[in-house]
């Protein structure tokens, strides 16, 4: 019993960190071109590209 | 049309970009950018020829390939010229197309997703903390638990749920009902429900239905977004067929610039080459004129002096003097423009099935709820446990599967025709043109392109620069003589230096030499001037386009009636019928006619699919039940069309009424399958069976269903592949 007042925050703070991160990969436009990354991949003689931001 | 802001205004000098494609680029603070839609990217290398071609061409222009989206977006800071990255583009066999892709960031979209993500992470966590629950924690532990339930749900919800409560409180305000209120009321009554019960200790709690209720939907809203977005991206603006400006001839010979609006009959105005008629006037000398905006033949026409030339004809030769007849307001254009929306507004679009599920659903949802808490008191329970049951009514019967029965089959059927070349812009269209039982085309452009004719031989070498040239033109005579070059598997020469006059043609250089391909001086017939002067006249005819034949055979097997109504000369469209079997056409129609045609078939009863490029088509695309306009329409056609095709063959449009026949079967399917599991879950729940752990069970796996069934629309990856192709093949120099 004790130990989920340990176990339930460790849960949750867990699954707020990846909340974070699902927020921060819309923010850098990572679901934009999903097909385009999948196929960059493969193209490895190349410094990667400029990203444009904005 | 006076609205449109005056592109030329934005123009850097020494950029040369059409004024089509100047329209949509965007200006931001740290440069500007373009996105053109370039529908021939369909390989991993593709992006990586363009964006190295590009960076390696040194204009300064930065390239990003959007392989999901098929575009191109250019970077540059305000020095730098596009136009040449474009060049570079056409060099290596590509077709870029401008764009109206809304560079603002969509807001709405964002706040939905990152409603979908706390809803998300919310359910997973209370979930697991119900789970528990269910699974026979008691005392002090299921407090415990319930506790830090409520504690992540009902933030969550408060942050989650505002997509809902805020449309529902909109409907109710002007008196209405929509999907959202029983929505609303679902998620509110039940987090109320579940707090009570915390607090007094006993009973079970609606967390965890309330928060992954709240997921589905807002799912099923993230979807309909998606479609809603890609159709205003498709939607281009009416983009500038008439002149924000005209130039007024002074009488000392110069001229000043004038707004259009400001215009009045009879004052002199002065045209330049390549320029449009601002307003409807007649000529004090002859000139030519490309009426194809009007026709939508793009021969030139001779117009001689004291003739009337209407607003939007490209002046092919000039600079030449017009009197202005007509303001603005009143001239061919803006007439025209008038006549479409008329139809638009006029035609009666049958409401969405989505909106017509929804306005039965809320009120008997309702009236359910509100029978079981009566009937509960009348069977003698208290006050409160009645609530409770009603309360339980609305939470099951909430609607889940409906919510996403149509947003996710129309999100497939798009996406399955934007793969296709095919751009819907809007689901509504795809629920009409599935009950089309009769079809209306017109000839130039849409059932014919223009193409050079075979019969006449043409000198390799020179058929080959001009098809280098030719690449670099957006007219659609200019493709016939790529594809002529192509029918030949000629190897293009590199030409540079190329700067196309819209109107007159294009030029270039070739090893040092001016060469040019365009209209002959006097306006008549295309030629090509080689680099050693000589000139070569290039006879134009016309083709029947790519899948014609094979739509029309495909049609008339169904049983549709088939009509052609073209506003060109009796013989060439009798020709064209006859070549394809059609014994129904027309000849010399006005687009006061086609729209008049329309209308009586649909007094009639006829549900006509319309297929139209020319501006003398848009009035008539708008009327038609549906309408199709290929990607090379006119700008108010491709407005009008519910469909614009980015492919060649025509055969495409078949394709789109049977996406549309299958995402309706699959529509109807999921309705089933949603009104199967209210047909389980109304009387469990208002007998007073439902607990939390039915409630999202039940809820899930209808949603997960009705999901998983529209997925069946999404072409398979291979098949896809093999059926993709369009003609224009990159050609690598």
């Amino acid at each position: 019993m004790n130990i989920l007042v340990i176990l339930v925050p460790a849960a949750l703070s867990l699954g707020l960190l990846a909340l974070a991160a699902f927020f921060w990969s819309i923010r850098s436009e990572q679901y934009d071109d999903p097909e385009g990354a999948a196929r960059r991949i493969l193209d490895d003689d190349k410094p990667p590209a400029d990203e444009p931001r904005g | 049309m006076s609205c449109c802001a005056d592109f030329r205004a934005q123009v850097s000098p020494g950029r040369t970009l059409p004024p089509d494609v100047e329209a949509s680029v965007r200006h931001h603070n740290g440069g500007d950018s373009l996105t053109l839609h370039v529908p021939d990217i369909t390989c991993a290398a593709c992006i990586g020829r363009i964006e190295d071609a590009i960076a390696a061409s040194g204009a300064n222009v930065r390239a990003r390939v959007n392989f999901t989206r098929k575009t191109v977006t250019l970077h540059w800071n305000t020095q730098a010229d596009p136009s040449h990255a474009i060049r570079v583009m056409r060099d290596l066999g590509y077709a870029p197309q401008p764009l109206a892709i809304s560079q603002e960031k969509d807001e709405a979209g964002r706040e939905l997703v990152r409603c979908l993500a706390v809803a998300g992470f919310a359910a997973m966590n209370v979930m697991l903390l119900s789970v528990a629950v269910w699974a026979g924690a008691d005392g002090v532990t299921a407090e415990f638990l319930n506790w830090f339930a409520a504690l992540i749900a009902l933030p969550a919800l408060a942050y989650a749920a505002r997509p809902f409560i805020r449309s529902a409180l909109g409907a109710l305000r002007h008196g209405r009902l929509n999907m959202d209120v029983p929505i609303s009321l679902a998620i509110v009554l039940a987090a109320a429900l579940s707090i009570a019960r915390v607090f007094g200790g006993e009973g079970e709690t609606y967390f965890d239905a309330a928060i992954t209720l709240t997921f589905f939907l807002l799912g099923g809203r993230v979807l309909d977004h998606m479609t809603r977005e890609r159709a205003r991206a498709s939607v281009r603006q009416l983009a500038t067929m008439a002149p924000a400006t005209a130039h007024v001839a002074a009488p000392d010979g110069g001229t000043t610039p004038i707004a259009l609006s400001a215009i009045q009959p009879g004052m002199v105005l002065e045209v330049a080459a390549g320029e449009r008629v601002p307003v409807d006037g007649t000529l004090t000398k002859p000139a030519s004129f490309d009426l194809s905006l009007a026709t939508g033949e793009s021969r030139p026409v001779h117009i001689g002096a004291g003739e009337e030339v209407l607003a939007g004809a490209l002046a092919l030769s000039g600079p030449l003097r017009m009197t202005a007849t007509r303001c603005a307001g009143d001239s061919f254009l803006a007439t025209l423009a008038d006549l479409q929306r008329a139809a638009e507004e006029a035609r009666s679009r049958p409401a969405r099935i989505a909106d017509k599920a929804a306005r039965v659903y809320a009120p008997v949802v309702h009236l359910l709820a509100l029978l079981t808490a009566i009937g509960w008191v009348i069977a003698g329970e208290s006050v409160g446990e009645a609530v409770a049951i009603a309360i339980a009514v609305l939470i099951i019967t909430c609607p889940c599967a409906l919510g996403l029965a149509v947003p996710a089959v129309q999100v497939a059927a798009s996406d399955r025709l934007f793969r296709r070349g095919l751009m819907l812009k809007d689901g509504g269209a795809l629920e009409r043109i599935k009950d089309v039982d009769e079809a209306v085309f017109d000839k130039t452009g849409t059932l014919t392109i223009p193409a050079l004719d075979p019969s006449v031989p043409i000198d390799p070498r020179t058929l080959a620069a001009a098809a280098a040239l030719a690449r670099h033109a957006s007219h659609p005579v200019a493709k016939a003589v790529v594809h002529a070059a192509a029918a030949q598997s000629l190897p293009l020469p590199r030409v540079s230096d190329v700067v196309e006059e819209r109107g007159r043609g294009v030029h270039g250089q070739l090893d040092g030499q001016a060469i040019f391909l365009g209209a002959a001086v006097d306006g008549e017939g295309l030629v090509f001037q080689g680099a050693d002067g000589s000139s070569t006249a290039l006879p134009v005819t016309e083709t029947v386009r790519k899948g014609a034949p094979e739509l029309i055979a495909a049609l008339k097997a169904r049983g549709l009636p088939i009509t052609i109504l073209s506003g060109d000369r009796a013989e060439a469209v009798r020709t064209v019928a006859a070549r394809l079997g059609v014994d129904d056409w027309r000849a010399s129609v006005s687009a006061g006619q086609k729209l008049s045609h329309l209308e009586a078939r649909r007094a009639a009863g006829a549900k006509v699919l319309m297929v139209g490029d020319g501006l003398n088509d848009g009035p008539a695309l708008a009327a038609a039940h549906a309408s199709i306009a290929p990607a090379d329409a006119s700008d108010l056609s491709r407005t009008a069309a519910d469909i614009v095709m980015t492919g060649e063959s025509l055969l495409e449009a078949l394709e789109a009424i049977d996406t549309g026949r299958k995402a309706h079967r699959l529509i109807l399917q999921n309705f089933a399958v949603a009104a199967g599991y209210n047909a389980v879950a109304i009387p469990l729940s208002m007998a007073g069976y439902a607990t939390p752990l039915l409630a999202s069970l039940a809820m899930s796996t209808s949603s997960i269903v009705v999901t998983v069934n529209a997925l069946r629309l999404t072409p398979r990856p291979r098949r896809e592949q093999a059926a993709a192709p369009i003609t224009a093949k990159p050609v690598h120099p």
